[in-house]
């Protein structure tokens, strides 16, 4: 870790103020030397590891005042950016009309940190990728553009199958991101031009050339918060991992269903765990709606969502893994009392 | 889960709970990165980034501008250190590998350099810019790599004595009418307890004081001395709690002289915080191993041949080896005996012990395959062992002292419901979860070493015991006073014990389990010592001495039925015709049998642990049953352990509190390392990969619902003065076979390759 000033900003004016850089327009976000601390839990980290060199950070905790709410409101839910993970967690009308939501969040980490940790500073969690977190491997592209991959030919076995490029095969690590991408949320951004909001769908890039830029976010803008059209009760989050808690999914599904009938009028599927951003599986999505489902159809669409799925040594099995936890969290979805 | 300590029966003490637990729990507990120094300058280490090479050029410019560097030192400026020996061929040292004497780089994570600064952030930030040019070359990473060069133990690892065999292995197997031959693996481990490697010196003049989570505070200070080439007896080592060690603080690791040879050239304290993740490469980890296991039998389950050769992977300098075969070889009756350890080298660090060193890899490689044999004789896994159990190692024919194995089964195999079982894999589940019972073996040499001690009785009743044991989470603090209470007859309250300092009468190594057994011998002993004193004040006689020495306690009624008709010592009369506040004893305690320069040994810091397989005449072993419930999801292949039980016999039970702790703790280590722990090591570079508690993963609660210690009632009056037999690494032997074991009933699919996860299984 290097030295680093620390400001606290009182509104989000001077929060904006204190992130406003004179980088240039293509410093990616996670190198402005200016960063906002929310929760901590990831950017600490990552500092202590020598990752993240931030000059100044920007405590924006002050403004949860205005942007920490949870609100259902007119059947739809909005969440602030700085809202804590353990509180939307436990929210009892969360979990009643977006239990995809709830469980999510309640699945990642640990107490403590989804006590600390925001739901801003969650969707922006970096990857877990060994060799990203360790400073002592040159070879980064994420880290240290154009030095290569370590982990392409090394130890894989967390590493994502879908989403990956020559450059980066960096698992997206978070839970939240898919609910949101299951429910079609939009994202809330704030930056000195003024609020604007986009598809949460189209926030996270994937790496292609360019692994070290992860999200639209430009520096100088914060997330103020997430908004959901509609309810979801039917709606389930699965998570497999290796241990009972606090731990990365080596496989998870988001899977919201709106059935009328038995038949799937509509289907929102997203993975997590095996891909290089949190993924939205509109091809099995297709393969669902207008139908009821068997395990016929949970295996189709469970193929569709890893048609384009690519394996490297160690991790090969998160095809065969995220099949079947696809076609399981379908079934759960379907069986729920709603 | 009952949280209850369990009710002492036969041979047991009380369950006290722990004289620490106040202090642990509330803070107050001082561990050794917690001592405050006056003006503390801070360390930081930078390790290599290469396994194989050697250190061009450091380019340091950017770290000296960082404000409040002190220094930074790198071999081209370091002091020259002595060379110290491997404290398994006779030592002190982790390794041999002497960092900061050359530019070369023998392993991973050696440590190139040293930030000295104000204060540890500043140190941090420094060592983060560091440059290093190195020259490197192609390292060797396990036992798939080019490179490695292999050969037996035997003769190149002191401590490594035979290759135990007996009668016509080949003969025997060829005649066998049902027969196993199979391949097991164990992964790298590392021990991951939770304080770090923390170093504090701070010199006084030509006095040294080391503030160190050490296993040997006698090991310690010895190694340091040998390394600086200074008078031991003018070394200290203060750590009156270790917070976890599981045998990675045991022998000595080369960062403890560098601090301390530091420390003197600033002439003001140093303070060392090693990383999470150069704990990995500074100390030691528990190697990965290959097994060939053949086992033959007859149609009546009787073993006629039992073969078993283990591979272990070691660093280029040292032969380190934990070689198990001495227990495997022996633990069940059988005619013809074979067996080999090789020691294959790589350009590693040094692995050293990991709880339960030998038995922990060992035996997962033979109780799977008698669990396979059992399946080939479809017999219960059970029947196998009682079928093959013993009274004598089939070896040499020595005697066990005590093995109550079929009683740990047997009562084990109620509590589990082992009856429930269909034998038959895969035929149990509930719903989406198929369900499998496996069961295994466990043991552990019952060790014991020479130990000192001091004891001081005051005429209020009021005692103290010293002596430099360690508690390393053990209850060593607890079983001490225990003991002393007991022989002195005074209330537990009365009694504050003093370990984990050297300035104290030295205790041997807490490893090997022996230490319970160790100090609480020398303790009993030298508390004897104390009574004779008061009794030889009011009952000069000799022969009334010599009856009240076995039969009377200090201050009230005699304990034995035969002791019935004795009376009680007054102890203020006692005080008061000798005329003196306290009675203090130092006395020296060794097993039976201990070779003759064990007290010389003793204080200079060797431990010559007897026992086990090397008992004189005997053979020595604690013995318990494990059984293993394991749930497989069919949809996800999740692996889940809802039920944990063992059973276990270990002569006199201390404590039954602290006793079930221990046994609690390594049923669940166990259960961890069969399927969650395995350091992962990158083959291109020879790197671990995954160094740190985020991605070395362990159990936490939600893992381990539910976990049940039976202890039963032995008496063992061969092993040791105390009659305990060790059980901190008995808990976490069989629990790796016994996961396994079960998987195969789950499955029908059978694992020899550990860790267990999901992708392994193809349901």
């Amino acid at each position: 870790m290097r030295s680093f000033s620390y400001q606290r900003a009182s509104d989000p004016q001077a929060a904006l103020q204190a992130l406003a850089v004179t980088a240039a327009a293509t410093t990616p976000l996670t190198e402005a030397s200016s960063q906002p601390l929310a929760g901590g839990t990831t950017l600490i980290d990552l500092m202590k590891l020598d990752v993240m060199r931030p000059e100044r950070l920007v405590d924006i905790n002050p403004l949860a005042g205005n942007w920490a709410q949870v609100d259902l409101d007119g059947g739809n839910l909005k969440l602030g950016a700085l809202a804590h993970m353990s509180q939307v967690a436990g929210h009892a009308e969360v979990r009643q009309n977006y239990p995809v939501i709830a469980d999510s969040l309640k699945l990642a980490a640990s107490p403590q940190l989804r006590n600390m940790a925001t739901l801003g500073g969650n969707v922006l969690q970096r990857t877990r990728c060994s060799y990203f977190r360790d400073v002592s491997y040159a070879e980064c592209n994420k880290r240290n553009p154009g030095s290569g991959c370590a982990a392409m030919d090394g130890f894989n076995r967390m590493h994502a199958v879908l989403g990956t490029s020559h450059q980066c095969i960096a698992t997206y690590p978070g839970d939240f991101a898919q609910a949101l991408i299951a429910l079609d949320a939009a994202i809330e951004i704030t930056s000195k031009s003024g609020p604007r909001s986009m598809s949460f769908a189209e926030f996270h890039r994937a790496p292609g050339d360019t692994p070290a830029i992860e999200t639209v976010l430009a520096p100088g803008e914060l997330i103020s918060g997430f908004a959901i059209d509609g309810r979801w009760p039917r709606s389930v989050y699965l998570k497999v991992r290796d241990r009972q808690s606090y731990e990365f999914a080596l496989a998870s599904a988001a899977v919201a269903l709106d059935l009328q009938n038995g038949v799937i009028n509509d289907a929102r599927l997203a993975l997590g765990g095996v891909a290089t951003v949190p993924w939205r599986a509109r091809e099995a999505e297709a393969v669902l709606k207008g139908q009821k489902l068997d395990d016929a159809l949970a295996e189709r669409a469970a193929d569709a969502a890893f048609a384009d799925a690519r394996g490297r040594q160690h991790n090969a099995f998160k095809i065969a893994l995220g099949k079947r936890v696809v076609a399981h969290a379908l079934k759960k979805a379907i069986a729920m009392e709603i | 889960m009952s949280t209850a300590a369990p009710e002492p029966k036969a041979n047991m003490g009380q369950p006290i709970p722990r004289y620490d637990a106040v202090a642990k729990v509330t803070g107050r507990a001082e561990y050794a990165a917690d001592v405050p120094l006056a003006n503390p300058a801070y360390a930081y280490l930078v390790t290599s980034a290469i396994a194989k090479g050697r250190v061009d050029s450091f380019d340091l410019d950017e770290a000296r501008r960082v404000r409040g560097v002190i220094d930074i030192i790198t071999h081209e400026n370091m002091v020259k250190l002595k060379d110290a020996k491997l404290f398994s061929n006779g030592g002190y040292m982790s390794t041999t590998v002497q960092p900061l004497k050359s530019a070369d780089i023998a392993h991973d994570g050696q440590i190139i350099a040293v930030v000295l600064a104000e204060s540890f952030e500043a140190a941090r930030d420094a060592a983060h810019r560091v440059k290093v040019s190195y020259s490197t070359m192609p390292p060797t990473a396990s036992f798939d790599s080019q490179g490695t060069t292999a050969a037996g133990a035997k003769g190149q690892l002191a401590q490594f004595k035979e290759d135990p065999e007996v009668g016509d292995f080949a003969k025997g197997f060829d005649s066998a009418e049902v027969k196993v031959s199979a391949e097991y693996e164990t992964p790298t481990q590392h021990h991951n307890p939770m304080e770090l490697f923390a170093t504090s010196c701070a010199w006084n003049g030509d006095q040294l004081t080391i503030y160190e989570p050490s296993q040997y505070v006698y090991g310690l200070k010895n190694g340091v001395a040998e390394q600086l080439g200074v008078d031991a007896d003018k070394v200290r080592v203060i750590n009156a709690y270790v917070g976890g060690a599981f045998g990675s603080k045991g022998s000595v690791t080369p960062r403890t002289a560098i601090i301390a040879s530091l420390a003197r050239r600033l002439n003001r304290p140093v303070k060392l915080v090693a990383t999470r993740d150069q704990g990995f490469t500074i100390a030691t980890y528990r190697a990965e191993t290959r097994h060939q296991v053949k086992l033959g039998a007859g149609r009546d389950g009787k073993l006629l041949a039992l073969r078993h050769d283990g591979h272990e992977i070691s660093s280029r300098p040292d032969p380190y080896a934990v070689g198990g075969t001495k227990t495997t070889t022996r633990l069940y009756a059988c005619p013809n005996v074979a067996s080999m350890v090789s020691i294959v080298r790589a350009d590693r660090n040094t692995p050293g012990f990991m709880r339960s060193p030998p038995e922990v890899p060992y035996l997962f490689a033979l109780e799977s395959a008698m669990d396979e044999l059992a399946i080939e004789l479809n017999m219960d896994p059970i029947e196998l062992r009682r079928i093959n159990d013993t009274t004598t190692e089939p070896i040499k024919g020595k005697p066990y002292t005590s093995r109550s194995l079929m009683a740990c089964f047997d009562e084990a195999a109620k509590a589990f419901d082992w009856s429930k079982r269909n034998p038959t894999p895969r035929s149990m589940s509930d719903g989406d979860w198929l369900i499998g019972y496996g069961c295994a073996t466990t043991c552990y040499p019952t060790q014991m070493a020479p130990a000192a001690a001091r004891v001081r009785l005051q005429r209020d009743g009021r005692v103290r015991v010293q002596i430099a044991g360690h508690e390393i989470g053990n209850g060593a603090y607890t079983v001490i006073a225990q003991a002393a209470a007991e022989r002195l007859g005074v209330p537990i309250e009365n009694v504050s014990v003093m370990i984990g300092d050297s300035d104290l009468p030295p205790a041997p190594v807490a490893g090997g389990s022996n230490s319970t057994a160790s100090t609480c011998s020398a303790v009993m002993k030298v508390c004897d010592q104390v009574r004779q004193r008061l009794l030889k004040a009011v009952m000069p006689e000799e022969g009334v001495i010599n009856r009240a020495k076995e039969t009377v306690g200090v201050g009230r009624t005699p304990v034995t039925d035969a002791a019935h008709g004795d009376q009680a010592l007054d102890r203020e009369k006692a005080f008061d015709a000798l005329g003196v506040g306290v009675v203090e004893e130092y006395g020296e305690w060794k097993p039976e049998g201990a070779p003759l320069d064990s007290f010389h040994a003793m204080y200079a810091g060797h431990a010559r642990l007897i026992g086990g397989p090397e008992f004189g005449d005997k053979i020595a072993y604690a013995f318990g049953a494990e059984f293993v419930e394991v749930r497989i999801n069919r949809n996800t292949r999740e692996i889940r352990v809802p039920r944990l039980v063992g059973a276990f016999a270990c002569g006199h039970i201390m404590n039954p509190r602290t006793a079930r702790s221990q046994l609690m703790g390594g049923l669940i280590w166990g259960m961890s390392s069969a399927l969650l722990e395995a350091t992962e090591i990158d083959p291109r570079n020879a790197r671990y990969v995954n160094d740190n508690l985020a991605d070395y993963l362990v159990p936490v609660n939600a893992d381990v619902p539910s976990v049940e210690v039976i202890l039963l009632s032995e008496q063992d009056d061969q092993v040791n003065p105390a009659g305990v037999k060790g059980l901190g690494e008995l808990g976490n032997v069989g629990t790796n076979a016994a996961v396994c074991n079960a998987i195969f009933h789950a499955t029908g699919q059978r694992i020899r390759k550990l860790p267990v996860r999901l992708e392994k299984l193809e349901i």
